[in-house]
């Protein structure tokens, strides 16, 4: 090492260390670091990659369960669908990059995300997106999701994997910080997942995909502080996207796969290269040495400082056998992408990284690694809000109601943004987007996985705890619906900054209600990723722990969807009414407040009901399932008509609920099934001690209620449709 | 009946119309690499859809000088039947098999989703597993697949009748709105002169499973493979 150090603590702060985290650093050393050791040690403790706030909290989830093969941890879970085959899953944000430059941001998140999944030699199967934007209103929001969803597409689209589905929501809160996340699902073989852990000293370290460009400098650190009126001033943050290269990182990276060349292999996501390498030794309990002068650059006179910090795209770090180089270089040269041995593992236990053939940084791994800052941060949780009377609203016309509620952002058809990315790519997309889950073919064999993104963050606000297990039961419920056995899930914890107590008690409410629902619905999480300083000179968004889930249809023959079949059908009510109305959609749009309590989630009753509807698909007594959500029971009983094209005749609401609770309320639990056969469900319902009560008929050509009137289909399908298309087009 | 499915860097939709071809022959095509040294003799070529080198000029721009299209171009030429499916079809425009050129979708975006077509000429090896004037419905996924061309050219495109399909309505007929892209007199595929080479953007390898939404794409491949046995 040369000269000495002219780092200061000024300096560490700059980079988003502390004086304490940066006293550390320097205890580690055993003196001051230089300035490329000062990069690491800043992306290695940022919150994006430390997990730092979060982390005490992320420990109480359940991880664990017969199918899983590999928990959080890795760069994606894992999870054993039968017959030696494994799906391997997660879900990523890429929120402050998206906020800043739309198109790269959200196409860099996919890309990132890709990775993280054929990383452990699965080939990515599908793409779902969870968005959350500002007020329709604000200035901003119309080129925000023009941008995301052009990107989203752009990336998806081109490297070949379908986008098969996810939600889009609209909240004021998300103004100043939009929400983009991203998850994939692929499939391996189960004696076939490749992990990261460095082994083997002496075995060689290649670098594999593009050039090193000076992109994305302190994205982690970027991404773990939240923003003030300057967020356009870090665009030179945000990394650029490339999903041709991608694509050939993926033929290339599953034919090398293929061999028994690998040892290890870790994609450079956040904190690129640095966090790779760290990552690798750390796991393997190894050094790495990298002489960055082999490091394919596409700029010239890049420092060890920015080659350690760039976050350029679809890069990879792998670690050969010895003499598996040559096996490597014919099938990367095959794919025309950069190739280069770049170092070596070591048993030093330390980072040894050389430039112009000087030492640039010599770091002892373990402490970086088990050293990083952990805080037990004080949170406090908000009061609840006081109950509100259903007798209390004034009486509407329901129909009336209805039509806004379809017209509204939350509820609007997304099929502008749906139609934007290809979601038939590879042929085996079984269930469109659109539809509860997405139901995508496995295998010749007739095996299926449903797939789905789900949260409610009004609820999560008002009730962190309610709201975390409300966003399990929805995925778990979605999953239901199609038919599926809910496995496991992946999470996307975004909130605003930890270091508020009233945020860091969303957070930790969070995660207790999702910790509740995991149990009770045996319902792993296996992988996730957490999104901390979610908001914009003091103003956070809503707490929004994202719950990605997949579930197993075991026979695709018998996934259904929501669309109505046949005139005639009965439909029926699985699950109970009370009229719960606070935090409801109805609330907020048609009476403009967002008071009250969420709704109540019985985990029991959301097992024995979504086990009971699961039955009745297995044994073909259901032509269509909806579960019953956000805007209560008139709006899926709307959804489940204007996807078929069929009209319903409506039983009278019950005489002991207000009518409008009963048609909007948000009670959780609940299912609506078609059925040619009620007698049947009746009789199986009364035997499960399931509530079940019939609702209506299938027939005609709109929405009939006696007393009410009638709707017509048509125009509540072009009141759904219209909105967004119309609002994108305004200029 | 032997096919070949010419891959390039950048293709994605090999799998789907390997799939399809597979279900009707019962065996899976032969896939080329766009770099292999020979491409061995076969009854049919295909140019699936995707982003051959990431489509950064102009879709198909870079295949269609990919040294394996000279080759393509040759066996065409000696009455190989070519068929190219969206990327495929833009490849074919760029090289000059097939006249005019694929713009930009009149919305400027990406669109995936079921259209209905009319079979316009059903006297051809690919389209004979149809009914004139049938109407199909299948997928379509793509950002350019806005047919334009000079009116000689489409003047003799319909003389000629080398128009293979014409975006329609449900009930066969015409408007601006089922024309979602915009292509010049609704045309969705057309043939050379020989109609030995049909580019279509529309993907029938899509459409040959029940359980994915539709099989309206399936006679085409059984035609195209009776023709061709």
């Amino acid at each position: 090492m040369r000269g000495r150090s002219n780092v200061t603590p000024a300096l560490a702060a700059e980079h988003g260390l502390t004086e304490a985290e940066f006293e550390r650093a320097v205890a580690i050393l055993g003196r001051a670091p230089n300035l490329t050791e000062l990069g690491i040690f800043a992306a290695m403790w940022s919150e994006h990659c430390s997990y730092k706030s979060s982390k005490v909290w992320l420990k109480t989830l359940p991880t664990t369960g017969p199918r899983v093969i590999c928990g959080p941890g890795e760069n994606a879970g894992v999870i054993d669908i039968g017959d030696g085959d494994a799906v391997v899953f997660k879900i990523e944000s890429h929120n402050h990059p998206s906020f800043i430059e739309p198109y790269q941001g959200a196409a860099t998140g996919v890309g990132g995300i890709l990775r993280d999944v054929f990383t452990m030699g699965a080939r990515p199967i599908a793409i779902l997106d969870s968005l959350h934007f500002g007020s329709p209103d604000h200035l901003r929001t119309r080129h925000l999701v023009a941008g995301v969803v052009s990107g989203i597409g752009g990336y998806g689209n081109c490297v070949g994997v379908p986008t098969v589905g996810g939600e889009c929501e609209f909240h004021p809160s998300y103004d100043g910080n939009i929400l983009v996340n991203a998850m994939c699902v692929g499939i391996a073989r189960a004696d076939r997942i490749f992990y990261s852990a460095a082994a083997g000293p002496g075995n060689p370290v290649i670098y594999v995909g593009a050039k090193t460009g000076r992109d994305g400098i302190h994205g982690a650190t970027m991404a773990s502080a939240e923003f003030s009126s300057d967020a356009e001033q870090k665009r030179p943050t945000v990394q650029v996207g490339d999903p041709f290269t991608e694509k050939l990182l993926i033929e290339a990276c599953l034919e090398l796969m293929e061999g028994e060349a690998i040892v290890a292999i870790q994609d450079m996501g956040a904190a690129g290269l640095t966090s790779s390498a760290v990552e690798m030794a750390g796991k393997g309990g190894l050094g790495i040495e990298l002489d960055l002068d082999r490091v394919p650059l596409r700029e010239t006179a890049m420092s060890a400082y920015e080659i350690m910090l760039s976050e350029s795209q679809e890069r990879m770090l792998v670690i050969l056998r010895p003499g598996g180089e040559a096996e490597a270089r014919r099938i990367f040269t095959k794919w025309e992408l950069d190739f280069a041995v770049v170092g070596r593992v070591t048993e030093t236990g330390r980072l040894v990284l050389r430039r112009n053939g000087e030492v640039a940084a010599d770091i002892p791994v373990e402490p970086l690694v088990t050293a990083a800052p952990v805080y037990q941060r004080p949170w406090r949780r908000r009061d609840p809000e006081p109950e509100i009377d259903p007798a209390s609203l004034s009486d509407r016309d329901p129909f009336e109601c209805l039509q806004h509620l379809l017209a509204s952002p939350a509820l609007a058809s997304k099929r502008w943004i749906w139609e934007q990315y290809d979601h038939l790519v590879m042929g085996n997309t079984v269930k469109r987007p659109g539809g509860d889950a997405a139901v995508v073919r496995v295998s010749a064999g007739g095996k299926a996985l449903a797939l789905a993104t789900d949260c409610t963050p009004r609820y999560c606000r008002a009730d962190p705890v309610r709201g975390g297990a409300q966003a399990v039961a929805e995925s778990w419920r979605n999953l239901t619906a199609v038919g599926a056995e809910p496995l496991a899930l992946t999470d996307n914890m975004n909130f605003g900054n930890p270091e508020r107590p009233e945020i860091m008690g969303e957070f930790v409410g969070a995660i207790e209600g999702i910790r509740q629902a995991c149990l009770a619905l045996d319902y792993p999480v296996v992988s996730g990723n957490v999104s901390l300083y979610n908001e914009t000179n003091g103003s956070a968004i809503l707490p929004t722990p994202v719950i990605g889930g997949v579930g197993l249809v075991a026979n695709v023959r018998n996934a259904i969807d929501l669309a109505l079949k046949r005139d005639g059908d009965a439909l029926i009510l699985i699950g109970e009414t009370r009229g719960h109305f606070g935090c409801s959609l109805y609330l907020r749009e048609i009476e403009g407040s967002e008071s009250g309590p969420p709704p109540p989630v019985d985990l029991t009753a959301e097992r024995r009901n979504g086990d009971f509807v699961r039955d009745m698909i297995r044994a073909e007594h259901v032509a269509a399932c909806h579960d019953v959500s956000d805007g209560g029971l008139l709006v899926a009983i709307a959804e489940m008509a204007m996807t078929g094209g069929r009209g319903v005749i409506l039983e009278a609401p019950p005489l002991d609920l207000p009518r409008t609770a009963y048609f909007f309320g948000e009670d959780q639990a609940r299912y609506i099934v078609e059925t040619a056969d009620p007698g049947s469900i009746f009789e199986a319902a009364r035997a499960g001690g399931v509530s079940a009560h019939a609702i209506g008929a299938v027939g005609g050509v709109a929405l009939t209620l006696s007393g009410a009137g009638a709707i017509s289909v048509n125009a509540l399908r072009a009141a759904s449709e219209a909105w967004l298309p119309d609002y994108m087009a305004q200029v | 009946m032997k096919a070949v499915v010419v891959i390039f860097p950048g293709s994605n939709r090999e799998r789907d119309v390997c799939a399809a071809l597979s279900l009707v022959t019962g065996h899976q095509p032969t896939r080329v690499w766009h770099r292999d040294a020979a491409m061995p003799e076969s009854d049919l070529i295909v140019l699936p859809g995707g982003f051959a080198y990431g489509d950064y000029l102009r879709c198909g721009a870079m295949a269609a000088h990919s040294p394996v299209m000279r080759e393509v171009r040759d066996r065409a030429d000696k009455g190989t039947p070519v068929l190219g499916i969206c990327n495929g079809f833009q490849i074919l425009t760029e090289a000059g098999m097939l006249p005019g050129a694929l713009l930009p979708n009149r919305s400027l975006r990406f669109t995936c989703r079921d259209v209905h077509l009319r079979v316009e000429n059903t006297q051809t090896i690919f389209t004979c597993g149809y009914e004139a004037g049938q109407v199909l419905r299948v997928p379509v996924a793509h950002h350019d697949g806005n047919y334009t061309a000079d009116p000689d050219t489409l003047d003799r495109l319909e003389d000629r009748s080398l128009v293979a399909f014409r975006y329609c309505g449900p009930d066969g007929g015409f408007s601006e709105a089922e024309n979602f892209n915009g292509s010049a007199r609704a045309i969705a595929g057309i043939f050379n002169d020989s109609r030995t080479v049909l580019g279509l953007m529309p993907h029938p390898e899509n459409a040959v499973d029940p359980l994915l939404g539709g099989t309206d794409g399936r006679a085409f491949f059984e035609g195209l493979v009776g023709a061709l046995q």
